[in-house]
């Protein structure tokens, strides 16, 4: 039985919150804890397929044209390589997130240096990685594809467009004013495993198990791929080793793996190197961003300009969103902004942990820290003057506000000397120490999510869905959330994620996972409290469950008669999406260490307070925003992606090239989370958590640079040799 | 004469294919999976694990060199029902998301305790000499050939410093 909840108005009734159990929010250790430590839990490649092959995929050495011939009769003389598979089925590009319908195929056309055209299959994964080598391809080359997203003619996204007031008249009539611009370089997701897939036929019905966050959009994608049905796939991904958008889309390696398993008559699994995950799935866009900002005498924001350029290849929709949040953070009544994107032909770009905010937000916190020095104010004076009433575009009401406290919290925590600051106040030997703080925002999205619960008779519950668990601790909080709602201790709760024979979640991505499959799982709870409290015949708000039992007394096993209660949740997003602007929000404070004579700089410690609704694991929630932060400090400090200037293909696809941040590069941090029930938000007052300690953190790292070095630098990552040259003599 | 590696104390024998790596052999041949691929190009260490009580990453040595060695993979340090200590400690301090690094983190921050224990200086070291002090600096020094890229960073330098601390 589907009971299906639409969220039309805000939920004040918080019944969460009514329940006994007490675990909801407690910080409790992940439920697939053990089998993490102890190497047990089993990633998409490590499934024992008796007979299984191995794919390794061929990428392209050009950038832009058309395969004219692969010289398979070499490769195929090989020892024990079985296939060169160039069907046309072949996917070239990774899906955007919730694209629901296959990305680019027939691997022959090139768009991009490193695209995917064929896959070599043998008995062994050492024959088929040598095979690839010594495959002997032709291209037709297409000259003159290009590359630079400076020198095209750029798109402008018409609905991220505002005209509002006259921005270029306050500039000229206001007290203060900056105009700056920012570079950001491309970002990778670089998550741990590799993507990776095993495809198995049982006739016509496949089984996939793969590395995949979306499997609700995933099967879709796929099924369009392979012109086949939903209902004859199987998609199986119960631990993902990280996805940070990567793994949004169906990807190329198990699009391969199904077309080749299917013409071998036997199962094959095909991993990416960490090369070609550099190269084939997504990169963040780079960015040029334009800010400009005016105050009157006291710094309140009469204008407020942000405009952006970013690139993709073209036909993919994807635009990095990047003034998602500027479009509501801070007022301004004279408004400009604009989002342009260059067609290129590097590789794809797509999302990237908290795509838009992620760099959109470091770029107009580091021109706020501009402002706030040229009007003379405290920079969280500056944020808190400017915090608006209402959506200063839409006028819509924001569901909840956290800004303020956050940062008056995260300023108190930190021990924040209030006042007009000035640069190069302190030093210790060779090093320049100073302070810096940014404000964070990232627009809370829900989705809509299926869940079924099954209360059993040996008084466990089951939650089943086919929503996945990448890290975020979805496994553990919806344990939390059913236990709290049926009263049963979480560790008497099994949940089953990652298999699309279950109903269908929401998917891992947007930072909308929790929200979305916990409302489902609360919908379905309540139904199945309901129908107890029909059979103890009282009210369903007087159902008292704990332990087991119901506050007369009644075993909820003697309840059900020896028989499974089962209610199947379906939570739908309803109008409220229109009728409110819904953000998480925060702040980062930092303190950071320049050197005087390398330029190099280190973060010394850097607290983050953010208010995101309902906290519904202290544990996994304060690890979401340490991940956040820790990808702060990549953005500020050393992740680029770099392209070559001559065929567009990148340069630094792996993790000694590309630096995302080690042990070292990451003090011991603080977080701050502002507890908060947002009741438009979703029926478990929560909102999305997973991408907001990310967005602004790099600009508290550069305002602190500045601060403690004198070095402004517009162009993030702030490598030495970028300190170095910013820094007065 | 057949060659064999010791793996968790139980003996396999060396692949034929002396292409393959000791990484892929206990993936594979083996069917140890705890060991992690991240990179295969020993930039990332998910595929550490201890040959001969030093931590080593699996992926930049080929199986073949390994004749009569005694690998410890993180199968080998403790199970769901018999945690060692530090993966008690991962657990209880939350020192994963994904879980994909962790049993390279595991396996090298076993390793490295001994390393620290036997006075190997590091780069965050005061001197060269003498008795390492555990400290934080020194465990992510130490520590900073595993990468983590949910960012865990500073809950399993708490977990490190946690079982450090007991058992000092
Ligand atoms: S897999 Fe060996 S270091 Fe990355
Ligand atoms: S836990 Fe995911 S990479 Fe470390």
């Amino acid at each position: 039985m589907t009971v299906h909840f639409k969220q039309d108005k805000p939920d004040e009734s918080n019944r969460l919150d009514d329940m006994r159990q007490g675990v909801i929010g407690k910080a409790l250790p992940r439920v697939e804890g053990l089998a993490k430590v102890t190497g047990t839990a089993t990633y998409a490649a490590e499934y024992s397929i008796d007979n299984c092959a191995e794919g390794v995929l061929v990428t392209s050495t050009i950038t832009r044209g058309e395969v004219t011939s692969i010289d398979r009769d070499a490769a195929l003389a090989m020892p024990g390589v079985i296939a060169v598979i160039d069907d046309p089925r072949l996917t070239t590009r990774a899906a955007q997130g919730t694209a629901d319908e296959a990305p680019q195929q027939k691997p022959k056309t090139v768009c991009y240096w490193g695209q995917p055209i064929a896959l070599v299959v043998a008995e062994t994964f050492e024959q088929a990685r040598d095979a690839t080598k010594h495959l002997a391809i032709e291209y037709r080359v297409e000259e003159g594809a290009p590359l630079d997203p400076n020198t095209v003619e750029p798109e402008e996204q018409e609905d991220e467009t505002v005209h509002q007031g006259d921005l270029a008249h306050a500039m000229s009539e206001a007290t203060h004013s900056v105009d700056v611009t920012y570079t950001t370089r491309g970002h990778a997701s670089a998550a741990m495993e590799p993507h990776a897939a095993i495809a198995q036929w049982d006739g016509d019905k496949l089984t996939v198990y793969a590395s995949l966050q979306m499997l609700n959009y995933n099967i879709s994608e796929l099924a369009d791929a392979l012109d086949m049905e939903e209902g004859d796939i199987r998609l199986v991904s119960r631990f993902v080793g990280g996805g940070f958008g990567s793994k949004l889309g169906i990807s190329e390696e198990a699009v391969a793996a199904s077309i080749a398993a299917k013409e071998l008559g036997r199962p094959v699994r095909v991993v990416m190197s960490r090369q070609q995950v550099f190269q084939c799935i997504m990169r963040r866009s780079e960015t040029t961003q334009r800010l400009r900002l005016c105050t009157d005498a006291n710094g309140t924001l009469t204008g407020f300009g942000h405009e952006a350029l970013v690139s993709n290849l073209p036909g993919e929709e994807f635009a990095e969103p990047v003034l998602q949040s500027s479009h509501f953070l801070y007022g301004g009544e004279n408004r400009e902004l604009m989002l342009k994107v260059a067609r290129i032909h590097r590789m794809t770009a797509g999302s990237v942990r908290a795509p838009g905010e992620a760099v959109g937000m470091p770029a107009l916190e580091a021109a706020m820290d501009v402002l706030a020095e040229e009007v003379g104010i405290d920079p969280v004076e500056l944020r808190l003057k400017n915090i608006p009433e209402k959506n200063p575009e839409e006028g819509l009401p924001f569901s909840s506000h956290k800004l303020a406290e956050c940062l008056r919290q995260g300023a108190e925590a930190f021990g924040w000397d209030r006042g007009p600051r000035k640069p190069r106040q302190t030093r210790e030997g060779e090093w320049w120490v100073g302070t810096g703080m940014a404000s964070a925002a990232r627009v809370h999205n829900v989705s809509e999510a299926k869940a079924r619960v099954t209360l059993k008779p040996d008084g466990t519950a089951l939650v089943e869905t086919d929503m996945t668990d990448i890290g975020t601790g979805t496994y553990t909080i919806l344990s939390q959330i059913a236990g709290e709602m049926l009263g049963l201790s979480p560790d008497r709760v099994l949940v089953d994620l990652g298999d699309t024979r279950h109903p269908r979640g929401p998917g891992s991505g947007g930072s909308w996972g929790a929200a979305s499959i916990g409302s489902a799982v609360y919908v379905a709870c309540q139904a199945i409290r309901e129908e107890l409290a029909s059979r103890l015949d009282v009210e369903e708000a007087e159902l008292d469950l704990s332990d087991g039992k119901a506050g007369s007394g009644e075993s909820i096993v003697d309840l059900l008669d020896g028989k499974d209660l089962a209610r199947e949740g379906y939570y739908e997003p309803g109008d409220i999406a229109d009728d409110y602007t819904a953000s998480g929000f925060g702040a980062f404070f930092a303190q950071v260490r320049v050197n005087r004579f390398t330029g190099e700089a280190r973060v010394d410690r850097m607290l983050g307070a953010f208010g995101f609704g309902r906290v519904l694991n202290h544990k996994t929630a304060r690890s979401q925003c340490l991940g956040g932060i820790t990808w702060s400090i990549g953005v500020a400090l050393t992740e680029a992606l770099e392209f070559d200037p001559r065929d567009g293909h990148l340069v630094n696809p792996d993790l000694a090239e590309y630096h995302v941040p080690v042990h070292r590069d990451v003090p011991d941090l603080d977080v701050i989370m502002v507890e908060e029930r947002d009741p438009a938000a979703s029926p478990i007052q929560a909102k999305g958590i997973g991408e907001l300690g990310m967005c602004g953190g790099a600009a508290a790292i550069a305002n602190a640079i500045y601060n403690a070095s004198g070095a402004r630098v517009f162009d993030f990552p702030m490598t030495p040799d970028r300190v170095l040259a910013a820094m007065p003599d | 004469m057949a060659q064999t590696i010791s793996v968790n104390g139980a003996p396999h024998s060396v692949p034929d294919d002396p292409r393959v790596t000791l990484l892929d052999f206990l993936r594979q041949d083996v069917g140890l999976t705890g060991t992690k691929k991240g990179c295969d190009h020993g930039q990332c260490g998910a595929c550490t694990v201890i040959v001969n009580g030093v931590r080593i990453n699996s992926c930049l040595t080929l199986a073949a060199m390994h004749d009569g060695d005694e690998v410890t993979t993180i199968e080998g340090l403790g199970t769901p029902d018999e945690p060692s200590a530090l993966q008690k400690a991962f657990v209880e301090h939350d020192g994963y998301q994904c879980g994909y690094c962790t049993p390279g983190q595991i396996c090298s921050a076993t390793a490295m305790l001994t390393e620290i224990a036997n006075g190997w200086p590091s780069d965050a070291s005061e001197t060269l000499e003498g008795a390492v002090e555990i400290s934080g600096e020194e465990i992510r020094e130490r520590m900073s050939g595993n990468l983590c890229r949910c960012g865990a960073y500073a809950n399993i330098v708490a977990a490190i410093r946690d079982v450090a601390e007991q058992s000092a």
